[in-house]
């Protein structure tokens, strides 16, 4: 169907959610009450601010992997020609990988992979 | 290879098109026609996808812990997920005080968007697709590493804290496990050299890749359906929700509709990576085929196309539902390390094996 169909995903997606969420509008019922736009705690009052401090690691996790998700992005076009160009492609992707390696070694050795 | 299959949907839908190009002469009008066509259609099905996969959910639940499962509304209980989603429409949407009304408004929309978005290139059965995009492969794994961003915006927006570690967790654990997919689907591209879905299809025609690639391949499909069952946030990788410990995880403050959206966001989810692995390793639409026997091919060639991409499709759903019941839910540092330590490592050196194979032709 082409490129069209990009546009039409899309509209599907977002008329379906959208219609979907107002239908409910319609027809549900809905109440009053001081209690109800509490954050939800199991039943026991929110102490502090909900938007709290979290663990450094998930950043860290973040940062690495941006490294190999731009090697991903670089595998793909090597990936379809690399039976027409043969042996050279096998040794650029060694060459290529061992110095990812490496840098990926550094990072588990700094304790980058460790969750603290 | 050409033998006319009887139940064929591509010349279905080339029959339609003739049809409506007779009934409607101008160009624009046709494609209007066409893809308000197609998008109802896709809208049915992925609904009544998301009814059967919700049904078969609680079926394999119940048959792995020896109860009956959902009996009582429609024939075998057939008809609960109905009665669900009615419960689910009649719900008041609750948006907690302190939230972000915009972000926590968007964020069921755009994790829709993106998984319906991702069934584009989907081979449903030979000759059968939305869009053969020639870069399929790149398209989905693109689209489908959106869904983070959904994740990470309900959880932020909710004001609530269970919500936000859940989220917190999901972009660790999506962004990771990402990494093994792209790798284990580029095993499939060095050895079929395209990225088209139906070419890859085609390429199996003597056999499908996990028969035709040896063990590599086999490390290829194992790796992936290990992290695409992270991907998409399920058992035993269900940290981002696990009841438990975070009662929703990042849905906590969701109710009604918006709930709703996510659970069929999460049930397209599977679908497509059930979908994406059958295509990728089991040869999609492509029967059984055994090399150099033709009157086997020609049997097999007599059962319709969507059936074989279905059949694959949901045994795969039935091995990812499976997996929630054998395995107990990991910690968020084994979760990691599991990834990080042995998955990326195995699917790193498996790439250079798959390529050696690709290059002397080791592979069948």
């Amino acid at each position: 169907m082409g490129s069209a169909s990009l546009i039409l995903l899309l509209i599907c997606g977002m008329a379906f959610a959208a219609g979907g969420i107002l239908l409910s509008l319609l027809l549900a019922k809905s109440s009053k009450n001081s209690q109800k736009g509490l954050p939800y705690e199991c039943g026991i009052d929110t102490i502090g601010p909900s938007w709290i401090q979290f663990n450094v690691g998930y950043y860290l996790f973040a940062l690495i992997f941006l490294v190999f998700d731009v090697e991903l992005v670089f595998m793909y076009p090597w990936a379809v020609v690399v039976k027409e160009v043969g042996m050279i492609a096998l040794f650029e992707i060694i060459i290529f990988l061992f110095i990812l390696f490496m840098g990926f070694i550094y990072a588990w050795k700094k304790g980058a992979l460790k969750w603290m | 290879m050409n033998t006319p299959t009887p139940y064929s949907f591509a010349s279905l839908a080339t029959g339609i098109h003739a049809w409506l190009r007779q009934a409607i002469s101008n160009d624009t009008l046709l494609q209007v026609t066409e893809m308000v066509i197609t998008g109802v259609c896709l809208l049915v099905f992925l609904v009544l996808l998301c009814f059967f996969l919700g049904y078969m959910e609680r079926k394999v639940a119940a048959f792995m812990e020896i109860r009956l499962g959902p009996n009582r509304v429609g024939p075998k209980g057939s008809l609960q997920i109905v009665a669900d989603t009615l419960k689910l429409l009649f719900k008041e949407g609750l948006t907690p005080n302190g939230a972000d009304k915009f972000l926590f408004n968007l964020a069921p929309g755009i994790m829709v968007v993106t998984s319906m978005m991702a069934v584009a290139p989907i081979a449903f059965a030979k000759n059968f697709q939305i869009w053969d995009i020639n870069i399929g492969v790149l398209y989905v794994s693109a689209i489908s590493s959106m869904a983070v961003i959904g994740i990470l915006m309900a959880g932020w927006s909710s004001n609530n804290k269970y919500s936000l570690i859940g989220a917190m967790r999901s972009g660790a654990q999506i962004v990771s496990y990402e990494l093994s997919i792209g790798l284990s689907l580029i095993t499939i591209v060095i050895l079929s050299g395209s990225l088209q879905l139906s070419e890859i299809v085609e390429s199996q025609a003597n056999g499908w890749w996990i028969f035709k690639g040896h063990i590599p391949v086999i490390i290829a499909f194992v790796i992936f359906i290990i992290a695409s069952t992270a991907e998409i946030n399920r058992a035993p990788f269900d940290l981002t929700e696990a009841e438990q410990e975070l009662t929703g995880g990042f849905h906590t403050e969701y109710a009604g509709m918006k709930f709703a959206m996510f659970l069929l966001s999460e049930y397209i989810n599977l679908f497509i990576v059930s979908a994406i692995a059958a295509t990728i390793f089991l040869g999609g639409w492509m029967p059984f085929h055994i090399g150099s026997l033709p009157a086997f091919n020609h049997v097999m060639d007599y059962i319709p196309s969507f059936m074989w991409f279905f059949g694959k499709t949901f045994f795969i759903v039935f091995i990812i539902m499976w997996f929630r019941w054998t395995f107990p839910r990991l910690r968020i540092d084994q979760l990691l390390n599991l990834e990080w330590k042995y998955l990326l490592p195995i699917s790193m050196v498996n790439i250079l094996i798959v390529t050696a194979m690709a290059i002397f032709g080791w592979h069948f």
